[in-house]
């Protein structure tokens, strides 16, 4: 592939178009994947009606298989992209978990560094993370909605109720990424503008090297 | 296209509530009498997920079965009215009318079911809501009962109709897989009202919705019958 110079743009457009789509899909597929879960519920609780999408079993069905295709496409567009346009070498690596551990106690002390168009250690783990659970979620869900015809994925995670407790899961693990990165934005919202425009790097700035230590 | 004239939030406490069905299948997931633009591209998203289903189909793909020891007990009722409100169907006047694309229209008889080839299966019975149980069912092969009505095995679907006013149906290749049955006995004896007797419909390839009990009316044909929860939005194909 050629060197272009890296762009000075923070988060060029189809990273944005991307993200808010799978945005879309992923709040349909919980909101709409609470109420299927409603109708019969494996835990002690089921999801308040206020927070499910649907209404009833049907039209949650409905719209959790209409955003699946939405996750899938959107999904495999992104990794591709990501992988071929070295996007996730330049933005998610190098990791090393000592970076991460002292960020984390940095972010606990809400000292939160942030250098512009280059994710701290904390986000390049919640991303990394994300993106595996993700995978997971499709996997997990495709040997929940078809057991028999996929029957080896069905098997790979242990059969048809234990493929829901790991949808289950997996869920939870993305709720509960969204929910730090949430916070994260809002501590930090100057991170925010830049997702929907696009932004542009400052003069001074590196554009895509990892934070210097 | 007519409106579906029911509330469908009453409609798991109504017992028949047949009034003017939809042929569009789900153009109510919001209100029956508005579908607004996100029921339409629920309901074309729910067509593609049926096409989508159907390429995935293998009719060699057999659902997994189960020991003897799997089976659930006591076996769970379900249906959308109160099991003391399940048909009760004379087995000795049941006659099961054939209709459409078969060559042979005469009425099958239990007896005549019961002198077909019986094949028996310990399969894992999933309904749409989450839950399943494993039972054990046996009957005829719905491919053999088609066979031998001589019914045009190229048309697209097989739909039923029941005493208690369901009606659901499948595409032909489902029909055929070798584990589709017509069952008259569920877990060692003939089936009792509750579970569909004299004679239902076991597909361990489709969740429980098109599994219809105390079938009535056979139809094979090309124009898209439906069904009861299909049309109020079920996905229609509802393979597993
Ligand atoms: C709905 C509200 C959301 C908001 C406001 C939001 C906001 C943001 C922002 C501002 C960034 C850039 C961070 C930075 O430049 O430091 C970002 C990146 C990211 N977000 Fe979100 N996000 C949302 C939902 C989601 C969801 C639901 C997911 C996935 C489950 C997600 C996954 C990601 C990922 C993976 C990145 C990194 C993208 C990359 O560079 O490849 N976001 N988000």
């Amino acid at each position: 592939m050629t060197q272009r110079p890296p762009s000075r743009v923070i988060h060029p457009w189809p990273l944005r178009l991307m993200h808010w789509l799978n945005a879309i899909a992923i709040i349909i597929l919980i909101g709409s994947g609470w109420e299927i879960y409603n109708a019969s519920p494996f835990l002690p609780f089921s999801f308040p009606p206020l927070v499910t999408i649907g209404g009833w079993l049907g039209a949650a069905i409905a719209w959790h298989l209409a955003a699946i295709w939405l996750l899938m496409l959107n999904g495999l567009c992104y990794l591709t992209w990501g992988i071929a346009s070295g996007h996730f070498r330049r933005k998610f690596f190098p990791l090393s978990p000592r970076a991460v551990i002292q960020e984390v106690i940095q972010a606990l002390k809400l000292h939160l560094s942030h250098q512009t168009g280059v994710y701290n250690a904390v986000q390049r783990l919640l991303y990394l993370g994300v993106i595996i659970l993700g995978i997971l979620a499709v996997l997990s869900g495709l040997a929940v909605w078809k057991p028999v015809q996929l029957w080896f994925l069905s098997d790979l995670f242990g059969g048809f109720f234990i493929s829901r407790v790991v949808h289950f899961l997996v869920m939870t693990g993305i709720v509960l990424f969204l929910a730090v990165h949430l916070i994260l934005v809002a501590l930090v919202p100057k991170v925010l503008p830049p997702m929907i425009t696009g932004g542009r790097l400052p003069e001074s700035a590196t554009p895509s090297t990892p934070m210097a230590e | 296209m007519s409106p579906l004239m029911i509330d469908r939030r009453k409609l798991f406490t109504r017992a028949l509530a047949f009034g003017a069905v939809s042929t569009l299948p789900g153009c109510n997931f919001d209100h029956p009498n508005h579908p607004d633009i996100a029921d339409q591209v629920l309901s074309a998203m729910s067509r593609w997920n049926d096409e989508a289903q159907g390429l995935l189909f293998d009719r060699h793909t057999l659902a997994p079965t189960f020991p003897a020891s799997a089976i659930t007990r006591p076996a769970r009722f379900n249906a959308f009215y109160d099991i003391s409100q399940a048909p009760q169907v004379n087995p000795a006047t049941w006659q099961l009318a054939l209709t459409g694309r078969v060559g042979n229209k005469t009425p099958l008889t239990l007896a005549n079911l019961r002198a077909m080839k019986q094949q028996s299966q310990i399969t894992r019975f999933v309904c749409v809501e989450g839950w399943r149980v494993v039972g054990q069912w046996s009957g005829v092969p719905l491919g053999l009962l088609l066979k031998s009505i001589n019914a045009d095995l190229n048309a697209r679907y097989v739909s039923f109709h029941c005493a208690d006013g369901y009606f659901t149906s499948i595409d032909m290749a489902s029909a055929l897989q070798p584990q589709t049955i017509f069952a008259l006995d569920f877990n060692g004896a003939p089936l009792t009202a509750p579970f569909g007797a004299p004679v239902r419909l076991r597909i361990p390839t489709k969740l429980g919705y098109k599994n219809p009990k105390s079938i009535v009316a056979l139809n094979v044909t090309n124009s898209f019958p439906g069904g009861y929860w299909e049309n109020q939005g079920y996905n229609w194909f509802g393979g597993s």
